[in-house]
């Protein structure tokens, strides 16, 4: 099962209710994944700045704070529940040094210039609230309501699955042979906090990205390496593009006003989204890369 | 009657329908604010007329009989599954498996179909005014499909004895399904279903016809690679 949402918004009319968009749109997909929720949100940023999305588990945020302050000068903090988004001008290599080699038990959910990321195990209705989606602004963001099959729940098992520089994936299916990509992905340098198939494929999306290769080549060329049934909705800072598999068995609809473009598991999840009645609906057809962006 | 989903409960509205005392004959519904709600108007049993306004989810008006469901939107998956009679319309695009299993009535899409249109069809007849995507007709046994548009890859494939008409193009057929000579009574049964449909403006001799090569109904040896 699962589900997957999200908006990219053509023009800046609701960039301030981006937040409230998509939290309508994960609340309806609960009946797809009862089991854990998250969201990443893009919104633009000054371009010095990077933002660390992490999950600080049962650390004490003001030790955590003081602690890594020590090693990271003039960091800003953001708190929202068991998450913090942390602010710097340091390079992104050194701050994921700081924080593996001193902290175990902060994950790196996702970095970059635009990307905020915040998910956890639980319904989605509760995790969106925890985290105050609703509050949220931003050009663009992606969505996920898990149902586990495949590997445990637990925070590190849920999505999106980000594993480069804004970029992030999430995706409704299973695939078949995330191990023999893990290996082959890991011995080019990868690395992988998870059991998990999705975050082989954010893995290879991103090593695909990271030479060179557009969005749209790098999704054309998953569809003969990524073995399975999936929908695929993958952000970067620019904008989302969106792929089936070519048996198409997993669902997915997109409704297009002159505002936004919307994505979901089913019409359900975006049935709130204003004028969507009168929206460009269709079903994205399978073996083909749809994309959306700057 | 008009019923409406911001007030009352999906249940309690197909309650409502699937329960209507057999000598009312207020037989007139309109459901508004669907919203992509699953399984609206299955299980209909009896003569009336539905129009939903608005967008429904999956296996709307499954297993319909003797009911005219109109849905003004899209449809989710499954549409008219397993439906025995009555007529099902849709105004909008269908996704996949549209009049799956279906044994009988009518089902017909003025938009586009998505995959598997027709999957294992049992004797409904479904009039596509656009497209069906692939593997439409897949082991269809009995019925016709009728496509005004394209078809996707491996239409029919290890279909039976469904009547396939597809007036554009077919990107490919499906193991065991071949174009086939159309005949006098063929072109009948398409003027029917065109007027049936209330589709004006095409011609019958504009489709070709598709049917079974009847090669894989037993297993033979020789076959193998086909299965």
């Amino acid at each position: 099962m699962c589900g997957i949402v999200g908006i990219y918004l053509k023009t800046k009319k609701f960039e301030k209710n981006l937040g409230k968009m998509l939290s309508g749109m994960l609340n309806n997909m609960e009946s797809r994944g009862p089991d854990s929720a998250g969201f990443a949100i893009y919104k633009d940023e000054a371009k010095k700045v990077y933002k660390f999305s992490l999950c600080i588990n049962d650390l004490n945020f003001n030790k955590f704070k003081k602690e890594i302050s020590k090693k990271l000068k003039k960091a800003k903090f953001t708190q929202i529940s068991d998450h913090v988004v942390l602010k710097t001008l340091e390079q992104p290599k050194k701050v994921i040094e700081i924080i593996n080699s001193n902290f175990p038990k902060v994950s790196i959910v996702g970095y970059g210039r635009s990307i905020e990321i915040f998910k956890q195990v639980g319904n989605p209705k509760d995790v969106v609230k925890k985290f105050k989606l609703d509050s949220f602004s931003g050009t663009h963001g992606i969505g996920h309501t898990r149902m586990a099959t495949e590997s445990a729940i637990t925070t590190d098992g849920s999505h999106p699955y980000s594993t480069g520089e804004d970029e992030c994936l999430v995706h409704n299916g299973s695939l078949s042979n995330h191990n023999n990509l893990r290996r082959e992905l890991t011995k080019k340098g990868n690395t992988f906090n998870s059991e998990n198939d999705t975050e082989v494929a954010a893995g290879y999306i991103s090593n695909s990205l990271s030479n060179n290769k557009s969005l749209k080549d790098t999704l054309t060329s998953g569809l003969k390496d990524l073995d399975g049934f999936y929908t695929f909705i993958t952000g970067t800072r620019k904008g989302f593009a969106v792929v089936r598999d070519e048996i198409a068995c997993k669902p997915a609809v997109i409704a297009e006003t002159k505002n936004y473009v919307a994505i979901a598991s089913e019409f359900q999840a975006m049935a709130h989204l204003p004028g969507v009645n009168s929206a460009k609906i269709f079903e994205p057809e399978p073996g083909i890369v749809y994309s959306w962006g700057k | 009657m008009k019923l409406d989903l911001k007030k009352k409960k999906l249940r309690e509205i197909n309650n409502t329908l699937q329960n209507l005392d057999s000598k009312k004959n207020d037989r007139d519904f309109v459901i508004i604010n669907p919203e992509g709600s699953h399984a609206l108007c299955a299980g209909l049993d009896q003569e009336m007329k539905v129009l939903i306004k608005g967008h429904v989810g999956y296996y709307c008006a499954g297993m319909n009989q003797k009911a005219h469901v109109t849905i003004d939107g899209n449809v989710g998956t499954g549409v008219a599954e397993n439906m025995m009679s009555g007529t099902v319309h849709v105004k909008g695009n269908a996704s996949q498996s549209a009049g799956a299993t279906a044994h009988g009535g009518l089902l017909v899409i003025d938009g586009d179909a998505s995959s598997r249109c027709g999957i294992s069809m049992k004797g409904i007849d479904i009039v596509v005014k656009g497209s069906v995507g692939h593997m439409s007709a897949f082991m269809a046994q009995s019925g016709t499909m009728l496509v005004c548009g394209d078809a996707g890859e491996a239409l029919g494939d290890s279909l039976y004895e469904t009547d396939i008409f597809v007036k554009g193009s077919v990107k490919s057929l499906g193991a065991d399904c071949i174009e086939k000579k159309m005949e006098k009574k063929h072109l009948n049964k398409i003027s029917a279903l065109l007027k049936k449909s209330e589709i004006k403006n095409i011609k019958p001799d504009s489709f070709k016809r598709y049917g079974s090569a009847r090669k894989l109904y037993n297993f033979n040896i020789d076959n193998v690679s086909s299965y």
